[in-house]
Formats: C-alpha cells, structure tokens, sequence
C-alpha cells in the first residue's frame, strides 16, 4: 500500500513539474531578470572602480614602494657594515704590524742587557777565577814550606834518635838537597 | 492531491521548485520592474562585494587584515589572469572581467547555502553575461581593427585551399562561443543544485518504508559527497567563465594570433 501510493505521488510529482516546465525556459520572467542583472553588474562595477580598485591598487603600489625602500635601505647597510668590516681588518693588520715592531725592539733591547749583563759577569768570573789561583798559589807555597819545615825537623829527630849528633845546618842542606831532587 | 500525500509524509520530488522566480511582495505578475527572489539574491552578492571589497579594504593597511588580503588575492588573481591572457593592453578591461568574475563567483557560493536562489542557475542571466562578453569583444575588434578583425577567420598559415573551409568553421565556432560560454555556466549550476534536491528527496526514505535503513545515509551522503563538488565547481565555473572572458578579450586585440 505504502509503496502504490508513493509510486502514485512521485508520478503526480513528476506531472506537475512537467507541465510547469523548466522555470529557466519561462520567458516571462526574463525581462525581469535582465533588468536586475544590469542593475546589479552596473552597481558592482561602480563600487569596484570608483571605491575598492584604486584602493587595492594604491595599497599594493605602497607596499611595493615601501618593500623597494626597505630593500634599498638593506642594501645600504649592507654597504655599510662591509666597510667598517673592511676597516676593521685594516685596523687590526695595522695592530699587527705595530705589535710585531713592539715586540721586536723589546727583544733587542732586551737582547743588549743581557750582553751587557753578560759581559760583567764574565769580567767578574775572571776576576773571581784569577783571585781564587792566587790564592791557591799562596796555599801550595805555604804548603810546600811547612813541608820542608817538618820534614827538617823530622830529620833531626830521627838524627838525634838514631844517636847521631844532629848539626842543624848540614841536615838542612841534606834535606834541602832531598827535596829538591 | 500533493497536498494529502504529504501529510502521509510520501516522497516530494520538486529538484526544479528551488529555480522558480517569485515576486518578494505579495502575489501577481512579475513585471520588468518587480522585486523578486532574484532582485533579493543579486543584492546579497553585491552586499557581499561591499563587505569583501569596501568594508574589507576600509584599512589601507601597507600589512593588510584577513578580509584585506582575501580582497587582494582575488584582485591579484583576477588581474594575473587578464594581463597573463590578453596581454599589457588587456589591462584596462580588468575592471570589467573583475565585475562578472565577482558577480558569478559570489552568485554560485550564495547559491550554495541551503534554501537560497542561485541566480546563476538561470540561462536568461549566464546568456546576458556571455553576450554581453561576445557582443562586446566583437565590437572591440572592429573598433581597434576594422576590417583586420576579419583576420581572425582568415588563416594565413594554411593552404590557400583549405582557407575558406577553416573561415567558415571558425565563423560558426566564433557564433557558437557565447552559447556555450553561457550554457557552461547555467547547466554546471543548475544541473548540481538538481542533483542535489533529488538526493534530498530520498533522504527521509526512512519514515516511510524499511529500505530507508539503507536509502537514507546513502542519500545524506551523497548530498554531502555533491555539496562539496559544488563548492569546487562554484569557483571553477567563475574561473571558466573569466577566463574565456579574457581568450576572447585577446582575439579581440590581437586578431593576427
């Protein structure tokens, strides 16, 4: 029953559009519609170019002109920081060069003191080392005498012990004599 | 009759009722003058202009808003496509391809919201449009070019032979230009709003008959699954349409190809 009445409807459905037709192919509204197409293309066009299009035209040549100064000015500094970059460099290779002079004439300097320095005390070491062989001269003599001294007095002793009658001055010579040899 | 059986809650099937033109105010002919749904919908797009271009742009800001930046995408869009198609001398027509494009966009996504009237639906709109385009690149290109315009029909680079059969095929495709540059248009609108009423009509299945377990999503899907073609299809008519706009526009001022 549902199914033959549904049936029935859509087929009176379908009669009724037919015969009503396309509302697209009614032409008696059409002059209508035309009319208010006119209407409405005249009036978009009208807000378009008196009002929004030379809006969004100057907006976009404003931020170009803006965008082109920016860049402008980017490259400018730029320029800029190369430059002081490049006296920077020059800067410091003037440092350099005027380090390297420092350093070299301190060495020099430093290199003269230590000759002079140098040469003093090798003036002093030799003063040192000719006192010290004096000495050491006057030590060896000094030596050399107390051995002929005791080696005199020696003599007479083992003289005198061995029963001999020490004569002072022969023992000497003997001794003397001895030495030498 | 239709009346009774839809208080026994049968199906309504009425895919053309969303097309018909009625007057705003009361009953009665519709006469040139009469405001109707149409009258209505036109407005609403030209609202919509006024608040994506006037009320959108009112900033002038050099870092524009969101409405701002929409306003100038489609302006940059539509400007591309004039100076990229016709060419540098194309450009003072930009004003006027902009309307129509605006004008068919916005008609096709106000036709998009449920209950509305589509405006771009109906031949007698499309055919003005796309006429209006022909009638005018055609007088264009006599204005620039006298005779010369003739041209266009006259194929150099062809044998002497086959010159008069190219000029009349390409005389009847220039004559067949606006038709299908307005029927496009219409028929892609109509035939999807159609499409969809029809799946709407299946859809209640379910109150009166078991299948609708089955008819019913089936239906709401598919109203979905159209819906969202229409949407693509609201702007890549515009986009066809004003882009055509401009081939012709570039016949028109360069008829020597």
């Amino acid at each position: 029953m549902a199914t033959e009445t549904t049936a029935a409807e859509v087929a009176g459905a379908a009669h009724e559009a037919g015969s009503a037709g396309m509302p697209q192919l009614d032409f008696s509204t059409f002059p209508n519609q035309i009319f208010w197409l006119v209407v409405t293309l005249v009036v978009i066009y009208f807000i378009l170019t008196r009002i929004s299009l030379p809006r969004i035209g100057a907006v976009l040549a404003e931020r170009k002109g803006t965008m082109t100064n920016d860049l402008a000015a980017a490259e400018e500094l730029k320029q800029k920081a190369v430059a002081a970059e490049q006296a920077y460099n020059d800067a410091l290779a003037r440092a350099r060069v005027e380090a390297a002079k420092i350093v070299a004439e301190a060495r020099a300097e430093i290199q003269k003191d230590l000759d002079k320095a140098t040469a003093k005390a090798d003036v002093e070491i030799s003063a040192k080392a000719a006192e010290s062989e004096k000495r050491i001269a006057e030590i060896r003599a000094g030596a050399i005498e107390a051995v002929t001294a005791v080696a005199k007095d020696t003599a007479k002793e083992l003289v005198s012990a061995l029963g001999g009658k020490a004569d002072a001055a022969s023992v000497n010579a003997a001794v003397a004599a001895r030495l030498k040899g | 009759m239709a009346g009774e059986a839809h208080s026994e809650g049968g199906l309504a099937f009425h895919p053309l009722d969303q097309f018909k033109i009625h007057p705003l105010f009361g009953e009665g002919p519709i006469q040139w003058y009469t405001p109707t749904n149409v009258t209505l919908w036109m407005a609403l797009a030209v609202l919509c202009v006024i608040g994506l271009f006037v009320l959108g742009t009112r900033g002038r800001a050099v870092i524009p808003s969101r409405v701002q930046s929409v306003a100038e995408l489609a302006y940059g869009f539509v400007y591309k496509m004039v100076e990229d198609v016709t060419g540098h001398d194309g450009v003072k027509y930009f004003p006027y391809i902009f309307t129509v494009f605006l004008f068919i966009l916005f008609s096709n996504f106000l036709g998009l919201i449920p209950g509305s009237f589509t405006t771009t639906s109906h031949i007698a709109v499309t055919a003005i449009l796309g006429f209006g385009v022909f009638i005018a690149v055609t007088l264009l290109g006599f204005v620039l070019h006298g005779a010369h315009f003739l041209g266009l029909f006259w194929m150099k680079d062809a044998p002497l032979v086959l010159r008069p059969i190219i000029a009349v095929i390409e005389l009847i495709s220039y004559f067949v230009r606006p038709v299908s540059h307005s029927i496009r248009l219409a028929g892609n609108i109509m035939a999807g709003h159609a499409v969809m009423k029809v799946f709407a009509a299946f859809a209640p299945m379910i109150l009166i008959s078991t299948i609708g377990v089955v008819v019913t999503p089936v239906s709401v899907l598919a109203i979905t699954a159209i819906y969202g073609l229409e949407v693509l299809v609201a702007f890549i008519q515009a986009y066809v349409f004003t882009i055509l706009t401009c081939v012709y526009l570039k016949d028109a001022l360069h008829p020597g190809h």
